[in-house]
């Protein structure tokens, strides 16, 4: 199965054919670099994404900023938004805090952008 | 309270402790300003990074990709670890020509300083509605993105349920991106240009995503809504950018989100006279972010508009060394050759470079500038009169990213003095478009 | 058993009623049917004060006029509201036009206008030079000045208000009609009834006049629309710039704000629907080509906003103002469009007059002056700055930049008698919001202070009342599609 991609590393914007087959990928044409052959294989078979959002803190009027410490499966985005709107957050929070930990079972952590005490 | 009123002196005075402030007084302290002072109408430091609180930034300077709050906080560390005195809710009212800066806050009242330089680094504010003077009501619903930001990620709080967004900027992209993950309705991203504006990673990332439709070639022709917006009517437009009569759409909606230009904040600029360029809005200045009224210096987005913070820090610290360098009387006095924009090029900066005379070092130099559209594999020219100093060729040239290029300290120090001029060399073509 | 008066509406014409009103003995209470007092052509006009020579002689517009005009500076200066008068000027493009200004001349004479002459060419280009060098000559009007039509309100609501007046916002009569020896008044709110009821209703005057009077009037809304324009460091125009006016008005205007913002318009247009106040593309179209004609160097790249007001014309093209026909105790103020504001302190001085002599109202023993508004920071000296400070450490937050406009003008704002309950409501009697960025930097912020000072949550902050609210609800109602 053939895909068009647009690498977003970078400001050129590679548009890239990859193959598909079988959940594998068989071919990459029309990168730039070789980053951007990282990007189109992830994004073909089992794209990934960075989630950042805000949660409440109890008795602060300033959300905390949090974010997925390293990009999740694509298609739990909505269900990582739900675990993180749930999440009760007890002030002081810092940076780096754990917030949801192995959110949505991907095995990565949501994890607090700014400290809020 | 102290006697208000009698100026107080600092070595270097910076306006605003956003991302540019907040370099530009690093670099100033570390070339050994030692009486430095920040002033800062927010309750906090970051300016406007506090509410970006996606990723994307620091790729060119940490090498890793932060969000906002996370890229402000380092030099946030940076400014107290060296001491630099920061007053926060403060308001500056005046600059003058002769760097007199009056300022008032909560705490202290009026105050008054007299700097040896001053940093303006005040940023950008928003284009709004009235100023496109869109027809319709003047509903509630109607927000600037930015502003919408700050609500959803400052305050918690959602400006609406159903949302269409002008102008396809970053600034719009990442709101579309940020409402839709909020359980709001995306229904379109209208730009009136045959391209967009923003970054390709925010196109994919906050439109592709999320099915979110990108208009290109359209603008909003009227709104609706007594007291809350009910709808906005989308049209075509034509070469001219005029709307194209029978090409109307309806879109029932109650937000607004307006994404449709930055304009940076020169209020006090120029009201201290210092002259401003149309092209960048923002004030002339030579290499070392000198305006033209000696002492003053300008940095980040009040200076010209950037698409990554990484660029509006490396050009607050060159503002900020140099701002310390003037304070502390290493003023070099040299010929000067102007820069100017060439076809195809948008508001270079600087706009004037000093040529070093045989005594004093050569450095690089960065030029940047926007190119006025979208060109691919054009070549940029640097002529030095008529002389071609510097060539490269690229393969994308958008107005979204800011095109820079460095002049060589040998290509700097040979300088004639003539005009020189940027500009783009498409081979005839005058424009591609972005599929 | 005291009289009891109902004014309805609470633009300049109504508020400016209940203000002379307020100095006798009568329990007096305003109707407005928006959110707040000037929420119809009071807040949606040039904030010209004309100086009477564009009306017709002997008309009730050229008498309230002229009489107007001559109250205006003391009578701002009373209630704390902005008053300049930079003069006027009407532009002759051609001999025709000249004839035309000289016309105007004349009738301003007739009219008991002061300060009227004729400028040639040169004398018009030396005062003025943006204007356009094919003027031929221009009628100097010295006596016109320049309000803020909609503080101007909000002062006169607030004189009223410490005087025991009574406002009953977001209430909209339905009916009158006469019963018992008083009137009674049916509205969105509940029943009211009335000795006294004063018809100040705008657009909807002529309406509420048919209900009362066999003898009926026609009101026919006439849309206009503006540009409003930044300021400049060195003003483009210190007059008011006046084309020769038509049948449909006084034409396309270039004029100074009172607070030194440029507006190009407005435009005439008779409409159906005289609640629909938006602006469309003909309209500024045909501002920004007429202005032209007076200011050929224009530039829009400053414009800051548009707007819409609507006129209230009336079929006979003059003031109705007096007793209702054959009616006791039922006054009114029909058609009331330009110069209506002008007008205004010589309407309300005249309605009470006249009911006072005809209902024998006695004054009160004690008329308590305006509340006095503190200078605005914006025109505040340092030393003064300092000072305002040190009395209030809220002076020292501002909370609008493009305006300059402090955290303790915004709640003084609410605090006031008649106090701002919306954003718009601040935005009116403070400027907060009306510069260059349009709310996008202080709206955040002003939203905050009116939940603090109303205690209310965010949700519940309106625009400009109704169902004009700002925010929707918390992330989390959202989220779960809850309804805030």
């Amino acid at each position: 199965m053939e895909q068009m991609i647009t690498c977003i590393n970078c400001p050129i914007g590679c548009r890239m054919t990859v193959n598909v087959d079988n959940g594998q990928v068989v071919s990459i044409t029309g990168n730039g670099c070789k980053r951007g052959i990282e990007y189109a294989a992830q994004e073909s078979v089992a794209p990934k994404r960075m989630v950042t959002a805000v949660v409440s803190v109890t008795g602060r009027k300033t959300p905390v900023s949090v974010k997925t410490r390293t990009p999740i499966p694509k298609e739990k985005i909505f269900d990582c938004m739900a675990a993180i709107e749930n999440a009760k957050i007890e002030p002081p929070v810092r940076m780096g805090d754990v917030i949801c930990k192995n959110v949505c079972d991907t095995g990565v952590d949501v994890i607090a952008t700014k400290t809020v005490l | 309270m102290e006697h208000a009123l009698q100026p107080k002196n600092v070595d270097v005075l910076i306006v605003g402790a956003g991302p540019a402030g907040l370099a530009a007084a690093i670099a100033a302290r570390e070339a050994g300003a030692e009486n430095l002072l920040v002033l800062e109408r927010e309750p906090e430091m970051g300016g406007i990074l506090k509410q970006c609180i996606h990723n994307g930034f620091g790729l060119h300077r940490f090498k890793e990709e932060l969000t906002g709050p996370e890229y402000a906080q380092r030099d946030i560390d940076r400014v107290k670890e060296l001491g630099i005195e920061v007053r926060c809710g403060t308001t500056v009212l005046e600059v003058t020509a002769d760097r007199q800066v009056t300022a008032i806050s909560r705490d202290r009242g009026v105050q008054v300083f007299r700097a040896g330089a001053v940093i303006l680094a005040m940023g950008c504010r928003e284009r709004p509605r009235g100023a496109l003077a869109i027809p319709g009501t003047r509903c509630a619903g109607i927000f600037s993105a930015g502003t919408a930001q700050k609500y959803v990620n400052l305050e918690g709080y959602m400006p609406g349920r159903r949302v269409v967004i002008l102008g396809s900027g970053d600034i719009g992209l990442i709101m579309a991106r940020r409402m839709t993950l909020q359980g709001a309705k995306v229904l379109a991203c209208v730009e009136i240009m045959p391209y967009s504006s923003g970054l390709n990673r925010n196109i994919v990332q906050c439109l592709h995503d999320y099915n979110i439709p990108l208009m290109l070639n359209h603008t909003v022709v009227d709104i609706q809504g007594r007291e809350r917006l009910t709808g906005v009517t989308v049209a075509k437009v034509d070469e001219h950018r005029k709307p194209i009569p029978g090409t109307e759409t309806h879109f029932d909606c109650d937000t607004l989100l307006l994404s449709v230009g930055l304009i940076p904040e020169n209020e006090l600029s120029k009201q201290a006279g210092v002259p401003l360029s149309s092209a960048t809005q923002g004030a002339v200045v030579d290499d070392t972010l000198q305006t033209e009224i000696p002492g003053i210096f300008a940095c980040g987005n009040v200076l010209h508009v950037h698409d990554l913070v990484d660029f509006v820090s490396a050009e607050s610290f060159k503002a900020g060394k140099a701002a310390a360098e003037y304070a502390a009387g290493r003023k070099i006095g040299s010929k000067i050759a102007p820069v100017a924009d060439g076809t195809g090029v948008r508001g270079v900066v600087p706009q004037k470079i000093r040529i070093p005379d045989a005594n004093s070092p050569a450095e690089a130099i960065q030029l940047m500038f926007r190119p006025a559209c979208v060109y691919e594999n054009a070549t940029i020219r640097v002529l030095d009169g008529d002389t071609e100093i510097y060539k490269v060729k690229k393969r994308i040239l958008a107005p979204g990213e800011m095109a820079d290029l460095t002049l060589k300290p040998e290509t700097v120090r040979a300088l004639s003095g003539e005009k020189i001029t940027v500009l783009i060399d498409a081979d005839g073509e005058v424009c591609a478009w972005n599929k | 058993m005291e009289t009891e008066i109902l004014v309805i509406g609470g633009g300049v014409i109504g508020c400016a009623t209940a203000r002379e009103l307020s100095a006798y003995q009568a329990k007096v209470t305003v109707l407005e049917r928006g959110p707040d007092v000037a929420s119809g052509a009071s807040k949606a006009n040039s904030g010209i004060v004309h100086a009477g020579f564009d009306a017709k002689p002997g008309s009730a517009k050229a008498h309230f006029n002229v009489e107007g005009s001559r109250m205006y500076e003391a009578y701002c200066r009373s209630v704390g509201a902005p008053y300049t008068q930079p003069g006027a000027m009407v532009l002759a493009f051609d001999e025709e036009q000249r004839a035309h200004v000289e016309k105007l001349y004349r009738q301003g004479l007739e009219n008991g206008v002061k300060g009227l002459s004729v400028l040639e060419r040169d004398q018009v280009l030396a005062l003025e030079p943006n204007t356009n060098p094919e003027v031929v000559c221009a009628l100097l009007a010295a006596t016109s000045g320049l309000t803020s039509p909609y503080e101007l309100t909000c002062a006169l609501a607030d004189h009223a208000a410490v005087n025991g007046t009574r406002f009953l916002m977001d209430t909209e009569v339905t009916s009158i009609t006469w019963e018992n020896d008083r009137y009674r008044v049916a509205t969105s709110r509940g029943e009211m009834a009335a000795d006294i009821v004063i018809n100040c209703a705008g657009v909807q005057s002529a309406k509420l006049h048919n209900q009362l009077s066999e003898k009926k009037y026609t009101i026919t809304p006439r849309k206009g629309e503006y540009y409003l324009l930044d300021r400049e460091n060195k003003p483009l125009f210190s007059h008011t710039m006046f084309q020769t006016p038509s049948k449909m008005g006084k034409g396309v205007l270039v004029s100074p704000t009172v607070h030194n913002s440029l507006l190009l318009g407005p435009s005439a247009m008779d409409v159906t629907d005289s609640g629909d106040v938006s602006t469309t593309a003909e309209a500024l179209r045909l501002v920004r080509d007429k202005a032209m004609l007076t200011w050929p160097g224009e530039n829009l790249r400053s414009v800051i906003t548009t707007f819409a007001g609507m006129r209230a014309h009336e079929q006979g093209d003059d003031f109705i103002v007096g007793a209702i026909e054959g009616l006791k105790g039922a006054y009114e103020a029909v058609g009331i469009e330009s110069p209506g504001l002008t007008a205004a302190p010589a309407i309300g001085k005249a309605l009470c007059e006249q009911i006072v002599a005809e209902k024998d109202l006695k004054p009160k023993a004690e008329w308590l002056p305006a509340p006095k508004l503190p200078k605005a920071f914006a025109a505040m000296t340092n030393e003064e700055r300092q000072h305002a400070c040190e009395e209030n450490p809220e002076n020292g937050v501002l909370v609008c930049r493009c305006e300059q406009v402090t955290e303790a003008e915004v709640r003084a704002a609410i605090r006031r008698p008649v106090g701002a309950r919306s954003i718009d409501g601040v935005k009116r009697r403070t400027r907060a919001g009306m510069g260059r960025c349009q709310g996008g930097f202080c709206s955040p912020r002003v939203l905050e202070i009116l939940c603090e000072e109303l205690g209310v949550s965010p949700t519940a902050i309106t625009k400009d009342g109704g169902e004009g609210y700002v925010l929707a609800g918390t992330l989390a109602e959202i989220a779960r599609k809850e309804d805030a």
